[in-house]
């Protein structure tokens, strides 16, 4: 069980649509990990399907069923094809089973393959979704036990941990849970000791180092 | 009728149901309970059975236009993405589990993400119930397992006895494609008092969720 969910208004923007895909990415990625959030996040879709139902219906054109009709041929029933399609070929191997779906349909599911650049030593990072305009999303690889330089947010920054977890401020990050931080937040967290931490960062504005080490590196951060 | 009722098949009645709604000067939009929808959607999983769709079609489209005009699509792109959401449901009745979601609900989600892939051109990322790394939900017991059309009912019912405050900003939340700090903005509200009616409302509805199981 996680032990920090995603806030309430987080999932509602999920289950309403009204997340940019990074963030969405990060959400749907720890509702794989956390089922009470996904259970949450059902209720929330229960909403929207009861206020669909209360909708005053619009009227629809006259031949809107018939040429709608007339398309079912070319959209054969899934059932209906041979070899199921949502049916895994085989057993999922071990990296499969550690990385929720949504997120290894863009990265795979080995991340040690990816084009990771390094930050002073202990922490790596790689960009991802780098076409969403307005937000960074990014791999961040933090060696066990090290620590990542003290910063704060222009904006906001969601951390999902994937493995391992990390401790700052407001608490310890295990797999699964989710950290919002604001701009008033300024952190440094400590990637825990049992193994290297693997985290899905998304911030909306860039970050700023605060530190005197951080200072210099915000020279580099936009490179 | 009785003897009719009693060698008859759920779907059957369904149809019955729902033709005689047809019928009755209801125009070109049928109303049909959440049972009749999800008996029709298994209907079009297990036959590919296209007059189960029609009347489907005939509920949901409409509805569906009206949710995607309300979310800023004109005539021709909310009629299209109507038609669209339509032949998802058609293509992917196999998927749909009457446990995990009632019709409407299953609908809406497919709707949602239909919107966002044609609108802003994003994919949506959405959780793979198949996939490896899903952590499952802890086991219920047996009564509790059936009960996703009945919450769909319940919440139905609990969003009309929200306070008005409290409706306006969930409608808000739904049907407009804006971020909290947006409505706020619009609403001429401090963004705190946003997220906390928002947070009261659900905190309602889950209570009254609780309170019935």
């Amino acid at each position: 069980m996680v032990q920090h969910p995603a806030p309430d208004e987080l999932l509602l923007d999920y289950a309403t649509g009204n997340l940019a895909e990074p963030v969405a990415l990060l959400v749907a990625s720890h509702l794989t990990l956390a089922p009470e959030s996904r259970r949450e996040v059902r209720d929330l879709e229960a909403i929207g399907g009861a206020l669909l139902e209360e909708m005053e219906p619009a009227s629809m054109s006259e031949d809107a069923l018939d040429s709608v009709l007339a398309r079912l041929g070319e959209h054969v029933p899934e059932s209906f094809e041979a070899g199921e399609p949502g049916v895994p070929a085989g057993p999922p191997s071990g990296d499969a089973a550690k990385i929720p779906a949504p997120l290894r349909a863009l990265v795979g599911s080995d991340l040690s393959s990816l084009p990771w650049r390094e930050r002073g030593g202990s922490v790596a990072e790689c960009d991802i979704l780098r076409d969403a305009p307005g937000y960074r999303t990014r791999l961040l690889w933090i060696k066990a036990g090290a620590k990542v330089p003290t910063h704060t947010h222009g904006g906001r920054e969601y951390t999902l941990v994937l493995q391992g977890s990390f401790s700052d401020e407001s608490g310890r990050f295990g797999r699964g849970d989710v950290e919002v931080a604001d701009a008033e937040v300024t952190h440094r967290p400590v990637a825990g000791s049992e193994c290297d931490c693997i985290c899905l960062a998304v911030t909306d504005a860039p970050l700023r180092m605060t530190g005197p080490i951080g200072r210099l590196l915000n020279y580099f951060i936009d490179m | 009728m009785s003897d009719r009722r009693m060698v008859s098949t759920p779907y059957d009645c369904v149809v019955a149901h729902a033709s005689h709604a047809l019928n009755s000067g209801m125009g070109e939009c049928t109303d049909l309970t959440a049972e009749d929808s999800s008996n029709l959607i298994e209907e079009i999983a297990t036959s590919g059975n296209r007059q189960a769709f029609a009347l489907l079609f005939r509920h949901f489209a409409p509805r569906l236009k009206a949710y995607l005009r309300r979310l800023g699509a004109g005539d021709t792109l909310a009629e299209e993405l109507a038609q669209e959401v339509m032949l998802t449901v058609w293509r992917r009745a196999a998927q749909f589990d009457r446990r995990q979601a009632g019709a409407s609900t299953w609908i809406f989600t497919i709707a949602r993400n239909k919107r966002i892939d044609a609108i802003r051109r994003d994919r949506w990322p959405d959780i793979d119930p198949e996939d490896p790394a899903l952590i499952p939900e802890p086991l219920q017991a047996a009564d509790k397992t059936v009960e996703a059309g009945q919450r769909e009912a319940l919440l139905r019912k609990a969003v009309t006895t929200l306070p008005v405050e409290q409706s306006t900003l969930l409608r808000l939340s739904y049907f407009e494609d804006k971020s909290h700090s947006a409505i706020a903005e619009e609403l001429n509200l401090p963004l705190g008092t946003v997220k906390s009616r928002l947070r009261l409302a659900l905190a309602r509805l889950r209570t009254m969720l609780e309170d019935v199981q």
